[in-house]
């Protein structure tokens, strides 16, 4: 009796000792991974890095370019998304909460959501880039709208199904119709939320380097022509990574490191966005 | 003859007669504005959403009509096929398909037990005040872009692994008759082995937060129910919250499968990209999204562009079915749960 009492026990600490085990490699892993990133990245971080363009092989120079045009890309595929994910959200959670349609759109977002980026570029390719018959920086971020559309109809959903009906029906009691009911009342109520979504969005747009990798190519130089290549800090990164030549490999750390730093505090803010509300 | 007053009476009932339908109209013509924007905005909507089932029929749609040259030439021979020649424009999707579908194994033989058992860490072990750090900690992981995976991987874990794991499994394993093809070859450092490894660290963090969601959702009286006959913290996992949750936490491995299989930039860097089928996880190899990425601008030819469309589109409907599977399991655990 005693006896099977402690193997019990020692069954329960082998296991105890392991999910610690697991924990600490889990963490491992981040700290690992962080750690190498700043060590690598900072060493070759100075001015130039954003003040000079991508350089030739063998020469320095920086990564300004390379981020402006992800800044750019970004920006206008948030523009694109950003409308057309918080009406698909609008939609599901204010007028077809329980119809069919909503359901499908759920189902089919929760796929859109985590399908693999590169089938998007793929789709990008053969609806923008083959017809007009070259690359460019609007392909790029039409492919990275494709991307930012999903996350932000979830986040969108869910945090307008959180708002107590309550508030509409005193909206609706007061006459107020119902498209306003939603802008000026709903919008509100979850707009701690749904800037969050954008937000994690962003996050996950700004390191995507599959869906740009034939949309909006690369660009060895400073372009402000969204029709033609666009130079974007993730594909920069690529191409130099894999390349044989020191300087390249240093600055593609360099462009690693701002990348996951902008990751990162985006996520963070999002998150803190969230807990506040939650706590309020 | 009238009195003056009753003058004034009269227009005044006329004015306020005029001043009432004036205010009706406009106030008919506000409601009826009201009405249109209303209808507009919701038209709005309903065709936003409407749109995101397009892009997904748009997908699909684009991947079949730009694989069809591709289809006509090779027919169902592409998925069976190992060559990859693009001089004689011979194509065949097997090496691809079996690079993702070991580097996925791989990754999900490691990522599993180590994700399960960090979820049952923070639901079960981790002091409260611990658990909030921890838990933000690992999902952090899920944040990193997978570039960075990539550029990690190819200048720091695989000259790693080329020192240290490979030799030693090399070593190993060299004597034993079947492990001895599995790990033979020189360490190359880059390489299937690698690639489902970094995979295994990506795809981890997806597990364990959707196995903590769903381990947190147990009701708390099964669990003390279970702890007042006296079982362990392993029992208790092991015999009612892991039967509990059983739905919930196969959907959350599947969605990680499913990004397992798509994950593009991480593998390129570090697979090797070498098309064809080797019995040795210490062979570079390559993946679907691994080969689509590098030989996609590169390629020339028609048939070349579509045979990588078609390998695009067998990823679409692989991760598509595993998906579809893990929302479906997520729903149904959601339904029991709510």
């Amino acid at each position: 009796m005693a006896n099977l009492y402690a193997a019990r026990r020692r069954k329960n600490s082998i296991t105890m000792v392991l999910s610690l085990a697991a924990t600490a490699f889990g963490l491992g892993w981040l700290v690992l991974i962080l750690g190498v990133l700043l060590y690598e990245g900072f060493s070759g971080l100075s001015l130039a890095v954003f003040t000079e363009m991508t350089p030739p092989p063998g020469s320095t120079g920086g990564l300004l370019n390379a981020i402006m045009g992800s800044l750019v890309l970004t920006g206008l595929a948030v523009l694109i998304g950003t409308p057309i994910g918080i009406l698909a959200g609008t939609y599901m959670a204010e007028y077809g909460r329980h119809d069919r349609l909503t359901s499908v759109v759920r189902f089919i977002n929760d796929i859109l959501l985590s399908a693999p980026s590169i089938v998007i570029g793929l789709f990008i390719y053969e609806v923008m880039v083959y017809p007009m018959g070259h690359f460019s920086g609007w392909a790029g971020s039409v492919a990275l709208a494709v991307i930012v559309i999903p996350v932000v109809v979830r986040t969108t959903e869910d945090m307008l199904t959180l708002v107590p009906d309550s508030l509409r029906e005193a909206a609706a009691s007061i006459g107020l119709p119902r498209s306003l009911m939603i802008t000026r009342i709903a919008y509100r109520a979850a707009k701690a939320g749904m800037v969050t979504g954008v937000l994690l969005a962003v996050a996950r747009i700004s390191g995507e380097t599959a869906p740009l990798l034939f949309t909006a190519l690369n660009n060895q130089f400073w372009s402000s022509n969204m029709n033609a290549p666009v130079a974007s800090l993730p594909v920069v990164i690529f191409q130099f990574a894999l390349s044989p030549y020191k300087d390249w490999q240093s600055l593609a750390w360099t462009g690693a490191l701002i990348i996951t730093l902008a990751v990162l505090a985006l996520s963070i803010t999002a998150r803190a966005l969230t807990t506040s509300r939650k706590q309020s | 003859m009238q009195p003056a007053g009753r003058q004034d009476v009269v227009d005044m009932a006329l004015q306020s007669g005029t001043m009432r339908v004036r205010e009706a109209t406009s106030r008919a013509k506000a409601v009826a504005r009201f009405r249109l924007g209303d209808t507009a905005f919701r038209h709005l909507t309903r065709a936003a959403a409407i749109a995101v089932l397009l892009i997904l029929s748009g997908v699909i749609l684009s991947l079949v009509m730009g694989s069809l040259p591709a289809i006509r030439a090779f027919g169902f021979g592409f998925l069976v096929t190992e060559r990859w020649n693009p001089v004689t424009e011979n194509f065949g999707a097997m090496a691809p398909i079996y690079g993702t579908i070991v580097t996925s194994f791989i990754a999900m033989f490691i990522a599993v037990p180590i994700g399960l058992m960090i979820a049952m860490f923070l639901t079960e072990l981790c002091p409260q005040w611990l658990r909030r750090p921890i838990g933000t900690a690992i999902e952090l992981l899920a944040g990193i872009p997978s570039i960075i995976y990539g550029i990690w991987g190819l200048f720091v874990f695989a000259p790693f692994l080329q020192e240290t794991l490979q030799p030693f499994l090399i070593a190993v394993f060299g004597e034993i008759p079947i492990l001895s093809s599995l790990f033979a070859g020189p360490p190359y450092g880059i390489g299937t082995l690698t690639a489902g490894l970094i995979l295994a660290i990506m795809v981890l963090p997806f597990i364990t937060s959707i196995s903590r969601d769903v381990f947190d959702a147990v009701p708390p009286v099964l669990k003390e129910a279970a702890y007042g006959l006296g079982c362990t913290t392993w029992e208790v996992v092991r015999y009612v919250v892991l039967p509990y949750t059983r739905v919930g936490v196969i959907g959350g491995i599947m969605l990680g499968l499913g990004r397992a299989l798509g994950e593009t930039m991480a593998v390129t860097f570090v697979i090797g990209n070498a098309h064809r089928i080797s019995a040795s996880v210490l062979a570079p190899g390559t993946t679907i999204s691994a080969t689509i990425a590098n030989e996609f601008t590169e390629a020339v030819g028609d048939l070349y562009t579509s045979s990588l469309i078609e390998l695009g589109l067998i990823l679409f409907v692989i991760t598509f079915i595993v998906l579809a599977c893990a929302r479906y399991m997520l729903s149904r655990i959601n339904k029991r749960i709510g």
